[in-house]
């Protein structure tokens, strides 16, 4: 219960005129960036998020979460109306939503995806809630080893868990490990890599390369492909929302299916994505008609957009928990509090009650709220996608290059979005994922830092990181993570062969 | 229309105001507080104070904003005040590493090119273990220290610092070895403390407040050649009165950080002037006498020749630390 006592008092933190207004330019920024192909949640948040530095912790957060939830029923919009996916998590949405739409079902497909995604946040915000409080008193329990094995875990999933090819996956990550290393190295209190440059004194601001890596690698991609915008009209009606409604409940299983797949993926940094794209495919396992999947069927809405919101919401929680983003947005978050001075991690929980319980609460009323607005503006938004290419692209670059140069004053950091924005492109052409790139930049250093820090304390002794149970679990999961390829494979060929005999 | 004369007529008389009052300058935008460290520690905390107290009493008609500069271990705040040359709207809130970064990691900067204002505090440092340790005295934790293998773990706030220094000068006095860990900020090295991963740490009185009231850490000695003046209990039973000299305590290890305004380089006299001026009524506030009590900084003020003095010996004594400790980079 006495989650519910925080939960309570975080709500009173919220409660005020001037949080639930930024709350609403939050939830229609994001909506508005979730509409818009080439922006998206991500580099939504990056953008916006200078906008924050002369807030209260509290008050940045609350609206930028609510830009993410915003940017997650966004993503659906274009879509379900357009085939086009505002985000990559909305990719498996499409495979049904579209279908629905072109055969004039439109509204009901959009009220199935934003119920769906309201119910995977709902699930998530649970799961953080009741888990959240036991994560303070675990919190003085991390040392240097036990901070390494956790990045470690993460690292290691990102390469045995990921879609993409391996080698891909750890040159990407390399590249990102390396350039995390230049400016001031904590350890030996040493410049590293600046070249005599005082603007690389500080190091690459991760925020600037997202951008350029995202926004501006899109932009380019968009351009080569001469993307045309073409819109189903949609209009929602109060009798089409309480129609989809009525259906809602015999797809329990489906949505609760959905919720774990996109909590558990939300946790471990498997990602949105991931997540939307197995509970698509689950559902289809598992369902009766298999063939009437891609054709229009509401289930194909409801699985992916649980998941993703699931995933998206629950991804919040090792964030704040332990440092550790499980989602790009959740991830650029991370940076947006430490430019507040709040140092995720377990204590978080114990120093800044108000802003995490805030935070919290701004999730419930956040997906409320979003989902009144989101039914009631979808024409709107639709609108936006009517606006040519050739006028919304140069709105988004200069956009990009404002939130880069907002964030240290500094002409430099635009130049290094706009070469991040090359090295994106370049990478989405020949299919490296930017993924690891931008989790190597934001967590390498402290992965080396406390390494070093490990290795200082325990003279050089590796066992450190098996020296008591914390430590030992977390480091032996990110081995079998790592190697989980050629695991799955080598039990793949042991099980037939047990069949065989047996 | 009418609206416009209006606006324009009251930017008149405002100007008429200012150049009625003549001479003494004031600054005429927002003043930005340049903190070289991260959020939330000594300086940072010393900066929102000056802002409440300036605010609060009223001191200057222009706000003031707190602009955190504490990337590469603070380095990015000098470079970035070294480039402000001749902005008078802009005060960097220094501490000691304005002698020794440039020594440590060769960052071209000389605290001489800019402009000083005046010293506004100094703060201590005191050698902390954890509670849950047996030692109470300086004696039995160097005692135990020396025989320690592994060797204690020493935890500190960046490496080749106050804090480093003073691990390196207890190590010379005591003959114990610590391995020292060099943290992000003040705020990591206590929880750190607390959490047992680290045997003990040098930090700030104010940096250590919190774990100290909440009885997770224990002072064993002030770095100092008297005891720190504030007699009011601060835990149950301790006052930071109460808390012994190392020197007392057969240490023979001192050190005092400033805590200094500076202007950028290139700034007139009267823009000087008018900061020595607002200083020295920051300093006669309620907020900053209450704050130098509750964060146990020594509270002092120095200014023009004073300060000059001060910042020249002070500057000799760091490098002369440094050098013997080995951190002077090639």
């Amino acid at each position: 219960m006495e989650a519910f006592g925080l939960l309570v008092y975080g709500f009173s933190v919220l409660l005020t005129w001037k949080t639930l207004a930024l709350m609403m330019v939050g939830l229609v920024l994001g909506i508005f960036v979730g509409v818009l192909p080439g922006l998206g949640g991500p580099n939504g948040v990056a953008i916006l998020l200078p906008l924050t530095f002369t807030m209260d912790p509290t008050s940045a957060i609350v609206m930028l979460s609510c830009i993410y939830w915003g940017a997650l029923f966004g993503g659906a919009i274009t879509s379900i109306l357009f085939n086009i996916p505002g985000e990559a998590w909305s990719v498996a949405t499409t495979f049904d939503g579209y279908p629905m739409a072109q055969q004039g079902r439109a509204a009901e497909a959009l009220t199935a995806a934003f119920t769906s995604s309201f119910i995977g946040s709902l699930v998530a915000v649970l799961l953080i809630t009741f888990l959240a409080p036991g994560v303070a008193s675990f919190a003085l329990k991390f040392g240097p080893p036990e901070f390494f094995a956790v990045y470690l875990l993460t690292f290691c999933s990102f390469v045995g868990l990921g879609r993409e090819e391996k080698h891909k996956t750890i040159i990407s990550m390399t590249l990102g490990l390396l350039l995390a290393g230049v400016g001031m190295d904590t350890v030996s209190g040493q410049l590293r890599m600046t070249f005599g440059l005082s603007d690389l004194l500080r190091g690459i601001n991760f925020l600037v390369a997202v951008i350029g890596l995202f926004g501006i690698s899109e932009i380019l991609l968009t351009m080569e492909e001469r993307l045309a915008l073409r819109g189903h009209p949609a209009r929602i009606s109060l009798r089409v929302v309480l129609k989809v409604w009525k259906e809602l409940p015999q797809y329990w299983v489906t949505l609760l299916r959905s919720s774990a797949i996109g909590c558990w993926l939300g946790i471990t940094p498997g990602g949105a994505i991931a997540a939307s794209f197995m509970s698509y495919n689950l559902a289809k396992r598992f369902s009766k008609d298999k063939d009437s999947f891609g054709k229009g069927r509401i289930e194909g809405v409801f699985a992916p957009e649980t998941a993703a919101h699931a995933s998206g919401t629950s991804a919040l929680l090792p964030m704040l928990a332990l440092g550790i983003p499980g989602s790009g947005t959740a991830a650029i978050l991370l940076g947006g509090l430490m430019v507040w001075g709040l140092n995720p991690g377990p204590l978080l929980f114990v120093e800044h009650k108000s802003f995490v319980w805030g935070l919290i609460a701004s999730m419930y009323l956040g997906n409320v709220v979003g989902l009144v607005l989101v039914l009631t503006t979808v024409p709107l938004f639709a609108a936006v996608l009517r606006v040519p290419f050739a006028a919304i692209a140069p709105m988004i670059v200069v956009s990009c290059a404002i939130g880069a140069y907002a964030i240290q004053n500094a002409m430099f950091d635009i130049w290094l979005m706009l070469a991040f924005g090359i090295v994106g492109y370049v990478f989405k052409k020949i299919g490296i994922p930017l993924a690891p790139f931008t989790l190597a930049l934001v967590l390498g250093n402290r992965a080396e830092d406390s390494f070093r820090l490990s290795m200082i304390g325990a003279g050089g002794d590796m066992r450190v990181f098996w020296s008591n149970g914390l430590v030992g679990s977390i480091t032996t999961l990110a081995l079998i993570l790592l190697f989980w390829p050629l695991i799955s494979s080598a039990i793949a060929r042991i099980r037939p062969a047990v069949r065989g005999g047996a | 229309m009418k609206r416009k004369l209006g606006s324009f007529a009251s930017a008149l008389a405002c100007l008429a105001l200012t150049t009625g009052s003549a001479s003494a300058w004031e600054p005429s935008k927002p003043v930005e507080i340049v903190v070289a460290a991260g959020a939330g520690g000594a300086s940072d905390q010393m900066a929102r104070m000056i802002q409440v107290a300036i605010q609060k009493n009223n001191l200057m008609k222009q706000p003031m904003v707190v602009s955190l500069k504490g990337g590469a271990s603070g380095a990015e705040a000098l470079i970035y005040m070294k480039s402000s040359s001749g902005d008078a709207n802009r005060l960097l809130i220094a501490y000691s590493l304005i002698y020794m970064l440039p020594l440590s990691a060769k960052i071209p900067f000389n605290w001489r090119d800019l402009t000083p204002v005046s010293v506004v505090a100094l703060d201590q440092f005191v050698l902390w273990t954890n509670a849950q340790l047996p030692y109470k005295t300086v004696k039995e934790f160097a005692d135990a220290a020396k025989s320690a293998n592994p060797p204690f773990k020493m935890g500190g706030t960046g490496s080749k610092r106050e804090d480093h220094v003073l691990t390196v000068f207890l190590e010379k006095k005591t003959g114990a070895k610590f391995a020292y860990l060099p943290y992000k900020s003040g705020g990591e090295a206590a929880t750190q403390l607390v959490g047992n991963h680290t045997q003990s740490n040098v930090n700030n009185p104010s940096e250590n407040l919190e774990v100290w009231r909440a009885g997770q850490v224990r002072p064993l000695c002030v770095f100092d050649k008297e005891r720190i003046q504030y007699k009011t209990k601060v835990t149950d039973t301790m006052s930071w009165n109460d808390i012994p000299t190392c020197r007392d305590q057969g240490v023979d290890v001192q050190y005092l950080m400033l805590r200094a305004m500076f202007l950028p380089g290139k700034v007139t006299p009267e823009q000087t002037a008018f900061y020595v001026d607002l200083f020295r009524k920051v300093t006669e506030t309620r907020e900053y006498k209450e704050y130098m009590e509750k964060q146990a900084l020594k509270p002092i003020f120095l200014t023009g020749k004073d300060m000059l003095k001060f910042l020249e010996e002070d500057d000799a004594l760091n490098k002369s630390l440094m050098t013997e400790a080995g951190f002077v980079a090639n």
